[in-house]
């Protein structure tokens, strides 16, 4: 089945979870075309061929610069007709997400989100998704000829394949009812690693005592190549900013490693962690619940242990 | 100003999630059932609209069958003006949006919140905006109406935007966007004879099909390690779990 593949960009380069999006919609056996809008590096165009994409339209108009939802949604839309593309494969974020909606409703599609597995052909095209807050899964049938998926962030593995894609000019008209939200500015931490995609992930909790410790947490980070997150409570409290909460009402984290230090886990938390490969607890309550949900547990004082943590892995890689 | 806001009906935050008919249903046996807390900033912030612009009103609507109606009544205990449900089986997204669109003509604000918590597409907002062609907006952290202007934070990965729309909107909800709300007792009284509307749904022809369910592969037990032990941590994590 032929598939348009949405690739977003930070800074010109595409992102790790659109390139999980890539890799996905090359695993479903068809051919596969990717779109990028807005500005963006020539050179990570070109790199798209690697990662499976036969071909590569690219809407470089500076209107495209920002992501207006119901514009990307039509200049999407216009194009998985363009291609014949069968299915569109998107990384579930705050901007492919409802993008995703819009063109399954545009093109009459069958939608799913939070997808975590290739589908399952043997009747019928049926795709897993996360549900119940990373809870449970359920396996859905998406019925229609024309499909829409959005890959849940880490599910989907990266794998470099070597081809080569043709780099296309697409040029677009936008039509002006659809700039019918403005964005006014954005404020994004820039060079470190988006928690939503990061592959480490090393949180505080309340046990840190305070904003000011938090660069024993940034230090471990920093060692591991982790984005730090952090408890309900840090961030209400305003020790952490908001988009840094990880659990039920905050951001889902799926990686290979999460560290929790100083979180006792209660079940708001644990839903936002639970996609995770391997998880660590450290606190000096040998009752803290987080234990329950843990691989690997030391009971101890995060201040003596996460600096002697950071020098064995210093020591270690 | 009339707000519309939209209430899922889900399992309490709490709930041990677990299937039953050979895994094609939902157990409902010892699960609480609450507004979705997405939902419920959403009704909160409505709230405070309301409260601050007189001859406002809060309508909300929940797309659920007659087991839904207690956490209706909570929704018009904390302050909603009345309330409207769709008779149905809220199936997927698409014919959750269908319906609200059907009954969201009129209102100047659409809110709900960023996903309901049970099937976390977080995509109603954005279809309900496609089929009225509204702008919709989420997951939004801050909202303040200025005449017919919305002013907007959105919360994108690793930061947030500032974004602004005309009236009327739809918007996804999500913390911190207005303290919840507990409802009073004069709230609960009051409650009890504030209109409850019960409509049928609109027909719909749903594309997805819902065909079984499953739990994640339990977790093994914990590994305890000393504190004195940190090489031992590092030694496991790349060998044994191969995570490092």
């Amino acid at each position: 089945m032929s598939a348009l593949v949405f690739i977003e960009t930070s800074e010109g380069k595409a992102k790790k979870s659109s390139l999980e999006a890539l890799c996905y919609a090359k695993a479903l056996g068809g051919n596969v075309t990717a779109i990028v809008l807005g500005p963006a590096d020539a050179a990570s165009l070109q790199d798209l061929g690697k990662f499976g994409a036969s071909k590569v339209l690219h809407a470089a108009d500076s209107k495209l610069e920002k992501g207006v939802i119901q514009v990307y949604a039509s200049v999407i839309t216009k194009a998985m007709t363009d291609e014949n593309a069968e299915v569109l494969v998107l990384a579930n974020s705050s901007l492919a997400t409802p993008v995703a909606a819009k063109v399954a409703i545009k093109t009459g599609a069958s939608f799913a989100s939070n997808v975590v597995e290739l589908p399952d052909t043997t009747s019928g095209f049926k795709v897993k998704r996360s549900i119940y807050t990373g809870k449970a899964f359920c396996w859905q049938e998406l019925k229609n000829a024309k499909k829409v998926i959005a890959i849940k962030k880490n599910a989907a593995e990266v794998i470099e394949i070597g081809g080569n894609a043709t780099v296309t000019p697409y040029s677009v008209t936008l039509a002006d009812a659809d700039f019918n939200t403005t964005i006014l500015s954005s404020e994004k931490a820039t060079g470190d690693v988006l928690l939503p995609e990061a592959e480490i992930v090393v949180s505080g909790g309340r046990g840190m005592k305070g904003p000011e410790h938090w660069n024993m947490l940034e230090e471990l980070a920093k060692t591991l190549g982790a984005a730090t997150g952090c408890s309900k409570p840090v961030s209400d409290m305003n020790w952490r900013p908001h988009h840094e909460h990880v659990g039920q009402t905050g951001v889902k984290v799926a990686p290979q490693l999460y560290i929790a230090v100083g979180i006792s886990g209660a079940i708001q938390h644990l839903a936002g962690v639970n996609s995770s490969k391997c998880i660590v607890v450290i606190n000096k309550d040998p009752e803290a619940p987080f234990f329950k949900a843990a691989d690997y547990g030391i009971v101890g004082d995060a201040f003596d242990v996460v600096p002697k943590l950071t020098a064995a892995i210093k020591a270690a890689l | 100003m009339k707000i519309l806001v939209c209430i899922s009906h889900v399992p309490d935050t709490t709930s041990k999630i677990n299937f039953t008919d050979n895994s094609t249903k939902f157990d409902t046996a010892g699960v609480q059932f609450i507004i979705g807390p997405y939902d419920d900033y959403a009704l909160a912030r409505a709230i405070e609209l309301k409260e601050a612009n007189p001859g406002t009103t809060v309508t909300v609507l929940n797309v659920g069958q007659a087991d839904t109606e207690p956490t209706i009544r909570k929704a018009l205990a904390i302050g909603a003006d009345d309330a409207i449900r769709v008779n149905a089986e809220p199936t997927d997204s698409f014919f959750v949006a269908s319906q609200i669109a059907e009954h969201a003509k009129g209102y100047d604000l659409i809110l709900m919140g960023r996903e309901s918590i049970d099937y976390n597409s977080g995509v109603v907002h954005a279809m309900v905006g496609d089929l009225l062609g509204l702008p919709s907006v989420s997951p939004v952290m801050k909202l303040d109406v200025e005449g017919t202007k919305v002013k907007m934070t959105r919360e994108i990965e690793g930061g947030k935007e500032q974004v602004e729309a005309n009236l009327p909107l739809v918007a996804g909800c999500q913390e911190p966007i207005a303290e919840w709300k507990i409802p009073n007792m004069r709230g609960i009284m009051s409650a009890k004879t504030k209109p409850l509307k019960v409509v049928d749904a609109v027909s719909v022809t749903t594309s997805v099909a819902l065909s079984k369910f499953e739990l994640p592969a339990p977790k093994g037990a914990v590994k305890m390690i000393a504190a004195d032990a940190v090489a031992d941590l590092v030694a496991k994590l790349k060998n044994e779990a191969k995570v490092l």
